[in-house]
């Protein structure tokens, strides 16, 4: 796996000999369990238990964790995978059908838009943006046929889809006191649930993640971290997945919220593919 | 339908001190789920220690319970029309097993979802000051045509998605419950950029309709690659006209 080396790229030495350093924060973000379970703390709990505080106090602490510039490069990392993802797949002859080359054409343009962008953002911070890593999109040992094969090309295009959407997500709160950068990530999140939407849809999905697993989102198993979570039907403190029998159920209500990730899942999806 | 509930936006936003609050939400989702469609009659009347005056208009709110009272009505709306949309011959008379009406039904089941969870919410941390049922009217929105269904509920999701972006910033991470307000805002945003998709492909299948250079916006000179985030005030216009019940929106944040 990659992961480390991701995270010996997206480090530098300055971050590194500063409060709250980038290796601590993955560190504290590499303990996932226990984000998982914090993450869904109820608020209404949390109003009620000195407990419940506490562990929403953890919750804002860990969410606050990343500075803004490793936020940003964070979201450089995705797109650029996004990015050479699908510039490698328009650009292989026969892979796309000529029906479906409008859809990721668009695509490719917004991802190629984002790396512009963030790379930017990254730069108005006084940071360096980080190198564009080299990726492998066989997945090393998975040997995945991605640019032969046009349904693992799908799978895979939602599965970075779906996972963008959580990644930005996740960092809300770690932009939240900053309100340009927190208002262009959500500009550029919803975007990213656009396509999720058109090419689950494409492949015979619904455009809204049904929770589940990766194999009932229609993607391989070995990808199961990228729906893990997104079965959560208690929001704001309250299990919701009893009370629209009339409404869809359950199912319905995994679909009618999307779920974040934290930054070390997401790198740990995104790690599979990076070589360096 | 119910008589528009008009009060005066007076307390502040605090945050929760009562400890029934839990069991209050739970109250507000379990009645918000009997009996017929979501009419919820006039329990509510129950909570308000004020008396009602009439010539009083309705005020979202200041800091993040107007933020909240802004996003209601939003789901409000968008519940409503696909409440509406499911009783006209357009969807009832497409074949149940068609993706079209899987997507109009999902949505439907979505919105109805996001705004009892709003009511819920809202009910919780401020019984006193939630917004009242809103009433509406669509006009020449024919329920009975496809076009005009679909093109109105993709200028909904469009619509709720630049609100919802803009709305992001307004939101006070500092105050009680601000972080998980925040993180409830991007888990929704979302699923209605993904409604907004489906909606648009629905009427230009197979184009680049669902993330359309005409519905999207440039940022630092690199392409219209990103979704537009609008504030309360442009929202507001722009939906405004399907809604009935008056409102003031004029101690929202706006930073």
């Amino acid at each position: 796996m990659n992961f480390i080396k991701l995270l010996d790229n997206l480090s530098n030495q300055e971050f590194l000999n500063s409060k709250g350093s980038r290796r601590d924060s993955f560190k504290q973000f590499g303990k996932t369990g226990k984000n998982i379970a914090l993450a869904s703390i109820p608020f209404a709990l949390a109003a009620t238990s000195s407990k419940a505080k506490a562990a929403t106090a953890s919750m804002s602490a860990a969410a606050f964790q990343a500075t803004p510039s490793e936020v940003l490069n964070f979201a450089l990392t995705l797109e650029y995978l996004e990015r050479n993802f699908y510039q490698i797949a328009m650009d292989t002859d026969g892979l796309i059908p000529e029906a479906d080359r409008a859809v990721f054409g668009q695509i490719l343009k917004h991802e190629s838009s984002h790396v512009e962008f963030f790379k930017a953002a990254v730069e108005g911070l006084g940071e360096e943006p980080i190198p564009e890593p080299t990726f492998d999109f066989t997945g090393g040992d998975l040997m995945l046929d991605t640019f032969e094969n046009y349904a693992t090309f799908m799978a895979l295009s939602q599965g970075f889809e779906d996972t963008g959407v959580r990644a930005f997500k996740g960092q809300a709160g770690a932009l939240a006191n900053d309100n340009d950068l927190l208002t262009f990530a959500l500009q550029v999140h919803s975007v990213e649930a656009r396509h999720a939407s058109q090419v689950r849809r494409m492949r015979g999905q619904k455009g809204w993640v049904t929770g589940g697993t990766a194999a009932s989102n229609g993607i391989p198993s070995v990808f199961d971290a990228i729906y893990a979570g997104e079965a959560n039907t208690v929001q704001g403190g309250v299990e919701l997945a009893g009370l629209f029998p009339d409404f869809g159920g359950p199912q319905a209500v995994q679909e009618a919220f999307d779920e974040p990730l934290t930054m070390d899942e997401v790198l740990a999806i995104g790690g599979i593919f990076i070589v360096s | 339908m119910k008589k528009p509930v008009i009060k005066v936006q007076k307390k502040e936003f605090a945050p929760i001190e009562n400890n029934n609050s839990r069991r209050q939400f739970l109250k507000m989702g379990s009645l918000a789920v009997v009996g017929s469609g979501f009419l919820l009659s006039c329990s509510n009347d129950d909570d308000f220690t004020e008396p009602v005056d009439p010539e009083e208009v309705f005020d979202l709110g200041s800091g993040n319970l107007g933020i909240l009272n802004y996003a209601y009505a939003l789901e409000q709306l968008e519940a409503d029309f696909y409440t509406k949309a499911v009783a006209g011959a357009y969807y009832t008379g497409l074949a149940d097993d068609s993706e079209e009406k899987q997507i109009i039904r999902d949505a439907w089941y979505h919105e109805v979802i996001h705004r009892e969870f709003f009511k819920a919410a809202i009910s919780d941390v401020a019984p006193n000051d939630i917004l009242p049922e809103l009433e509406f009217d669509y006009g020449s929105i024919d329920f009975d045509n496809r076009d005009s269904v679909l093109s109105t509920a993709l200028l909904l999701e469009d619509t709720g998605v630049s609100a919802y972006n803009g709305a992001g910033k307004l939101i006070d991470v500092t105050a009680p419950l601000g972080d998980v307000y925040l993180l409830l805002a991007g888990k929704i945003v979302s699923v209605e950029a993904r409604h907004a998709a489906a909606f648009a492909d629905l009427i230009n299948p197979g184009t680049t309709a669902f993330a359309r250079d005409g519905i999207l916006v440039d940022l630092g000179g690199t392409g219209l690659s990103y979704d537009k985030a609008l504030p309360p005030s442009e929202v507001i216009a722009a939906a405004g006209g399907f809604i009935t019940t008056e409102f003031t929106a004029n101690q929202l944040p706006t930073s």
